[in-house]
């Protein structure tokens, strides 16, 4: 599984409630949803993100609140994978649930400038810089965690394994 | 070689687990033994499960669903995911069920004895880590998570490490648990705990009550901590005699038990402390941002909405009034601390001084129906986030702080140390 996207860069502690506030949170569609992305602290971040966008943030991304929105409004605006320093652990579990691929790189900031293309190749692990001419390897993903992936959330993966009531 | 002992996490989980050594790290499936959905959540998990085609939930009696987050419906989209829930109780026939008014979500299940020390539990809610006062491995999870839980009563969970938190000190006679906390995060900032489990403990958590501790576990997410908990003790097992619904599980750590890292803090002569905006590890003491003007104070919300907390403010709004032009919010966490408050003479008390009191529930704390901000405006909160955006316009800004500051500076319209209002 292969994505790619320009980057755009955010920065550390990016918390839930700037990727979504709390009054959209009763939105079902998730392209209405998208439209607020980041609406707290980005002005323009969607007309940024519809072509397709590799986010390339600090430490901590996605902390604060359980909210699913957060990554699904993220998608629907165009991000195609995040790349981050750590990410807040509910954001992360629920990036992968949702079919967003969200990775760990140490020094992500410094390794990217905005605008960059960004190719990313799961399987192998390796993210790719092409503007810059820089290859990362970083650690491949849990097979299940990549299987989830590719099947495009955890629903399409659950309704393949729930009969079979392996979930593990 | 002396075997090494388990933490408290590990010993919850090697149970859930079935597995008697624990590696943090691995990744296991884990029995659940309790689910918790609101409003917000509970609308997209229930829809979820209808397109896995799923007719049942696992188990209605481990189900608790609240309504709570934007209750009552300011929208009529709010409307319609409240509508969807009751009726998919009934379906279900999930007996659980608290409707509008009830409370917040993690106060109704402790008060009303789903939490029981030892146990699993998952909520669609990352405030779900309070349940740790009471010695629960408790987290929080999204809804497609919360979904495929309520389909198969497992997860998957990667064992954390567990890092220790040492609260020592004779705690200063105004100093409260949210002052406490607010240090720790302060020192150790909002990314320390990623992925961790919290053990608190020390001789200050110890003197605790239970309402002090879950202000303490409540907020161990704001750390990044996957469960922050409390070890179970006469004082756990006293208040949950009479309410637990479940078995209450008499869990300790080894004594030689290996945790990832292990802090100590003194907490004598702590001063009160204060979040600026816009991250909750941004701490400083009260001195520091005394004199800012305030058009809010709020008083509420899972961290700091219970009995005890109402009592500590009307301590100092009692025979004072609210500074015109700021709007005293007031959210009993739950019907049960408002009818408390209420038969104290405490809601009276703080009507008569010019508070607003609205209904149980989250309230201003997540900006969506009640409360919210102007641009330009500044809040004081006893809630437990601050972020750009989270109480209205992302050009409010938000303080969090103790129950008593916010107190404080609703009679004086700015910040102010509660210091100067108690004896
Ligand atoms: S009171 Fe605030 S933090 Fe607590 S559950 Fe409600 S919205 Fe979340």
């Amino acid at each position: 599984m292969k994505v790619k996207g320009k980057a755009l860069k955010v920065g550390s502690n990016i918390d839930t409630d700037v990727i979504i506030p709390g009054r959209y949170l009763t939105i079902e569609n998730p392209l209405e949803l998208a439209k607020h992305a980041f609406e707290p602290i980005y002005p323009g971040f969607t007309e940024k993100a519809r072509k397709g966008v590799v986010l390339v943030a600090g430490g901590n991304f996605g902390c604060g609140s359980s909210r699913e929105q957060a990554p699904l409004a993220l998608k629907h605006a165009g991000v195609k994978a995040i790349i981050a320093e750590s990410f807040a652990r509910i954001f992360f579990r629920n990036s992968i649930n949702i079919g967003l691929p969200v990775l760990v790189l140490k020094d992500s900031q410094r390794n990217f400038d905005e605008g960059d293309h960004v190719e990313i190749d799961l399987d192998k692990g390796i993210i790719e810089n092409i503007a810059k001419k820089k290859r990362f390897q970083i650690k491949p993903l849990h097979p299940m965690v990549k299987e989830i992936l590719e099947q495009g959330g955890l629903i399409n993966y659950l309704k393949r394994h729930v009969k079979r009531a392996d979930l593990k | 070689m002396a075997s090494i002992g388990k933490t408290l996490t590990e010993k919850i989980l090697s149970r859930a687990t079935g597995k008697g050594k624990l590696e943090p790290g691995e990744i296991l499936g884990v029995k659940v033994d309790l689910v918790m959905i609101h409003d917000l959540t509970g609308a997209p998990t229930v829809k979820l499960l209808g397109e896995l085609g799923v007719e049942k939930v696992w188990n209605p009696e481990r189900v608790v669903v609240v309504l709570d987050h934007q209750s009552p419906p300011a929208s009529i989209s709010a409307a319609e995911n409240q509508k969807l829930l009751r009726e998919f109780v009934e379906k279900q026939r999930i007996k659980n069920f608290y409707d509008i008014g009830t409370g917040i979500c993690h106060q109704v299940v402790v008060e009303e004895g789903y939490a029981c020390s030892g146990m699993i539990i998952v909520g669609a809610d990352s405030h779900t880590v309070t349940y740790g006062a009471l010695g629960a491995f408790s987290t929080g999870m999204g809804h497609t998570d919360v979904a495929a839980i309520l389909a198969t009563g497992e997860t998957w969970m990667m064992i954390p490490e567990t890092m220790k938190i040492v609260v020592k000190g004779e705690t200063p006679r105004h100093l409260t648990s949210k002052d406490i906390i607010l240090h720790i995060i302060g020192s150790l900032g909002a990314d320390s705990a990623l992925y961790k489990s919290i053990e608190f403990t020390g001789e200050a958590i110890k003197q605790m009550s239970i309402s002090s501790r879950m202000t303490i576990t409540n907020m161990s997410v704001e750390m990044g901590a996957k469960a922050g908990l409390v070890e179970p003790d006469e004082k756990t097992y006293q208040f949950l005699n009479g309410k637990a619904r479940f078995q209450v599980e008499r869990v300790k750590a080894d004594g030689n038990a290996d945790y990832s890292e292990v802090y100590e803090f003194k907490i004598d002569g702590l001063e009160p402390q204060v979040a600026l905006p816009h991250t909750v590890d941004n701490v400083k003491p009260v001195s520091e941002v005394e004199g800012v003007e305030v058009n809010q104070a709020f008083l509420g919300s899972c961290t700091n909405g219970r009995f005890e907390d109402l009592k500590a403010a009307y301590q100092i709004i009692k025979g004072r009034k609210i500074k015109r032009g700021v709007r005293f919010i007031v959210s009993p966490a739950s019907r049960k601390v408002y009818l408390k408050s209420l038969k104290a003479g405490i809601i009276g008390g703080l009507l008569n001084a010019g508070a607003t009191i609205t209904n149980p529930g989250c309230t201003a704390c997540i900006g969506g129906h009640i409360g919210l901000l102007a641009p330009g405006e500044i809040a004081i909160s006893s809630s437990n986030r601050n972020f750009k955006g989270r109480m209205g316009s992302p050009e409010a800004k938000v303080y969090l702080a103790s129950p008593l500051t916010v107190a404080a500076s609703a009679v004086k319209g700015e910040i102010t140390d509660p210091r100067r209002y108690l004896k």
